[in-house]
């Protein structure tokens, strides 16, 4: 252990004065974060604001109940900046000129078409420099419709059933008010999801993650190709000594990055990492499975040339497919399975149970995903890594 | 210097193998302690690979090596503590300086921490290179390079250091400086085990030679052991114009003539008794057609003796 340590810290000195090692572990992965953070902060967080026109023809209580009700509420939530339009044509205009991302038109008549059960028209016109406003804009027009049909359907079914009925003002508000049987609420995903300014520090720090441990292990192969690692091997000391000096480097080099990207990211940035203890089990983890993972590309490789591309290339490729840029989750299906491959979608879905408030044990799954893969991989790493001792 | 005493390092019948190649095949020496030891011959001639079974960084396909009465294997920790390895490529740590990288080879080997910044400075006096001690490696020219290598190897005073071809590549100012500073280290008595495929350092430094060619050793012992098994045999070296090609032909028909070969500027020969052949050859060469403008003999050397075993020249 003496000798590793030895080795250990002797790398260590040298990969602070190699500034690459620096850039790698801690500067590009917190420049990165910032960027992503402040560019893409509006789109992820929520807080984008569709900018709308109002043309009301009708002025009756299906469109006040549109405009108060609907668009009203998504104004107070700062959703939607609604311009009221005094016609249709001018709503048109202001889409067709980019002002707004769409115009809702309601055209007179709109109200007494609804009452009397005959076909009635709410349109919407999309900019067609806007298509999200657009498309969003589309699906507000078309939940109201359909909450709209759903009472005349039951007011209908009222009378149909009850010849008695005579006041279909009074039978259309109550259903109207009726509750909804079954409500949807999607608890999982608001408390499984980072933040915006999280999601990237934790994205960034995994992704170069990968980065930073390769220059401990790849070390052995850089000593090989520089002639030391003879003199290493002829020194009184076990050969296992060298290894663990190599992957003590690496696990250290990842376990400081880490560390510091957290503690930078909360002051600068104002992540939001979670329970300390919950935390460092994770970092802990993904420190250990991304040692693991380079480890095991490395005794593939002849030479440290050949084990950088490799590793580049393997950290890419686990960094996308794990959501380190953005949340494979979200997406679903296949892509969100095959992201469960990758010690990056387990390093950020831990981080995630503890964005939801839960306490540390909440980790654990996606801790012991991470230390299986550090067990595969290290185990297999080991039982190779005695070959590039050999002259 | 020739010393008596216990062997520091015996190695017996050492064989390997890579593949096809049998690149050792049956090797053994002794050196004791204060003794130089060189194994001289041409590249390839599987000194680098005997010496990597003799500091246990190669698994040997068969023999025995005991380095200060303990036995070498890749795994021993004793044996090796008792040589410092000097191999042939630099093995300096290039962005650390020369203290720091002699410190971190030193607590390598074991020295106590308190012990580790004396020797540190000892040997920095010995190389030369107190006065740069804080400079990175990357920084020194390659004479200091060098030294710094042969300095690591010193740092825990081996029984038994092994030198691969040290002078490689090296000025003739550092190859003086360097082959001086194993002369001293063998005074103080050391034993050294050296290779090397110029002729005159194996004949400066070296008590005993063993000369290996194709992972055989094909003979071992003083200078004047091994070139007395090639006889009175002198180096004649002509320099002559006119027909050489008719003056080599008739160099080759004398009793006394062994082997004969043309060069730029003359003939070189290998002769019998060269004092007193020497008028008989010169009346062939001038009947034949050759003027001779200066003749140079010389003893027999361990070149001579290469040749002799091999039947070519070391750096053929």
């Amino acid at each position: 252990m003496r000798a590793a340590l030895l080795i250990a810290g002797k790398d260590l000195r040298e990969r602070l004065r190699d500034r690459s090692a620096i850039l790698i572990a801690v500067v590009v992965p917190l420049a990165l974060a910032a960027i992503f953070s402040l560019t893409l902060h509006d789109v992820t967080s929520g807080s984008i604001t569709f900018e709308y026109a109002l043309a009301d023809e009708d002025a009756g209580p299906v469109a006040t109940a549109f405009r108060e009700d609907v668009l009203g509420e998504l104004e107070r939530d700062g959703l939607v900046d609604l311009t009221v339009a005094s016609t249709a044509a001018e709503a048109r205009t202001l889409a067709e000129r980019d002002a707004v991302g769409a115009a809702f038109v309601l055209p007179a008549g709109l109200s007494a078409a609804v009452a009397s059960g005959r076909p009635a028209t709410l349109s919407v016109i999309g900019s067609a420099d806007a298509p999200i406003a657009a498309q969003v804009a589309g699906s507000i027009a078309d939940g109201f419709v359909a909450e709209l049909n759903a009472v005349r359907l039951a007011v209908a079914t009222a009378i149909a059933s009850d010849g008695g009925v005579t006041d279909r003002a009074a039978l259309a508000a109550a259903a109207a008010a009726t509750p909804r049987p079954i409500e949807i609420r999607d608890v999982s995903v608001e408390r499984r999801e980072l933040d915006t300014e999280t999601f990237y520090a934790a994205g960034m720090a995994v992704f170069f993650l990968f980065f930073t441990v390769q220059f401990g292990i790849t070390s052995l192969l850089d000593e090989r190709r520089d002639g030391t690692l003879w003199r290493l091997v002829a020194a009184p000391i076990a050969r296992s000594s060298i290894l663990g000096g190599k992957l003590l480097t690496s696990f250290a080099l990842g376990l400081a990055s880490m560390v510091v990207l957290v503690v930078t990211t909360s002051l600068t940035l104002g992540a939001e990492w979670g329970d300390p203890a919950g935390v460092a089990l994770v970092l802990l983890a993904g420190v250990l499975a991304a040692t693991g993972v380079m480890a095991l590309i490395a005794t593939i490789a002849k030479t440290a040339e050949q084990a950088g591309y490799a590793q580049a290339v393997a950290a890419l490729t686990l960094g996308l497919l794990g959501g380190a840029f953005f949340p494979v989750a979200r997406v679903g299906g296949a892509i969100a399975t095959l992201s469960l491959l990758t010690p990056h979608a387990w390093f950020l879905r831990g981080l995630g149970e503890l964005a939801g408030g839960d306490g540390p044990w909440a980790v654990l799954p996606a801790v012991g995903a991470m230390l299986a893969f550090a067990a595969v991989t290290g185990g297999v790493a080991l039982l190779r890594l005695g070959r590039m001792v050999e002259p | 210097m020739q010393r008596a005493g216990p062997p520091v390092l015996e190695c017996t019948a050492l064989r390997k193998r890579f593949g096809d190649l049998l690149a050792v095949d049956g090797v053994g020496f002794t050196i004791a302690g204060g003794e130089t030891y060189g194994l001289l011959g041409p590249n390839g001639a599987g000194k680098t690979t005997t010496i990597s079974m003799v500091c246990g960084l190669l698994e040997r396909d068969g023999g025995t090596v005991t380095v200060a009465g303990r036995p070498m294997t890749t795994r021993s920790v004793e044996a090796k503590a008792a040589i410092g390895y000097i191999p042939q490529e630099l093995a300096i740590y290039p962005d650390l300086t020369a203290r720091e990288n002699l410190a971190f080879f030193a607590r390598l080997y074991g020295l106590p921490r308190a012990a580790v910044s004396t020797r540190v400075a000892e040997v920095l006096d010995v190389i030369g290179l107190a006065d740069r001690a804080g400079d990175r490696a990357s920084e020194f020219s390659g004479g200091m390079k060098r030294r710094l290598n042969i300095g690591i190897g010193l740092l825990h005073r081996p029984r038994l250091l092994v030198l691969d071809e040290p002078t490689a590549g090296v000025d003739p100012q550092s190859r003086n400086s360097i082959l001086g500073s194993i002369e001293e280290l063998s005074d103080s008595g050391m034993a050294v085990l050296y290779t090397t495929h110029y002729m005159e350092e194996a004949e400066r430094l070296c008590d005993r030679v063993g000369i290996i060619d194709g992972g055989q050793l094909k003979a071992e012992g003083t200078r004047r052991e091994l070139v007395a098994l090639v006889g009175e045999t002198d180096r004649v070296r002509l320099s002559a114009a006119g027909e050489l090609e008719a003056g080599l032909a008739a160099c080759l028909v004398l009793p006394s003539v062994r082997e004969a070969s043309r060069h730029d500027d003359g003939l070189d020969l290998l002769v019998d008794g060269a004092a007193a052949a020497l008028p008989g050859l010169l009346a062939a060469l001038g009947a034949a057609g050759v003027t001779v403008r200066s003749v140079d003999v010389a003893e027999p050397n361990l070149e001579a003796v290469f040749l002799h075993l091999t039947g070519r020249a070391l750096r053929d």
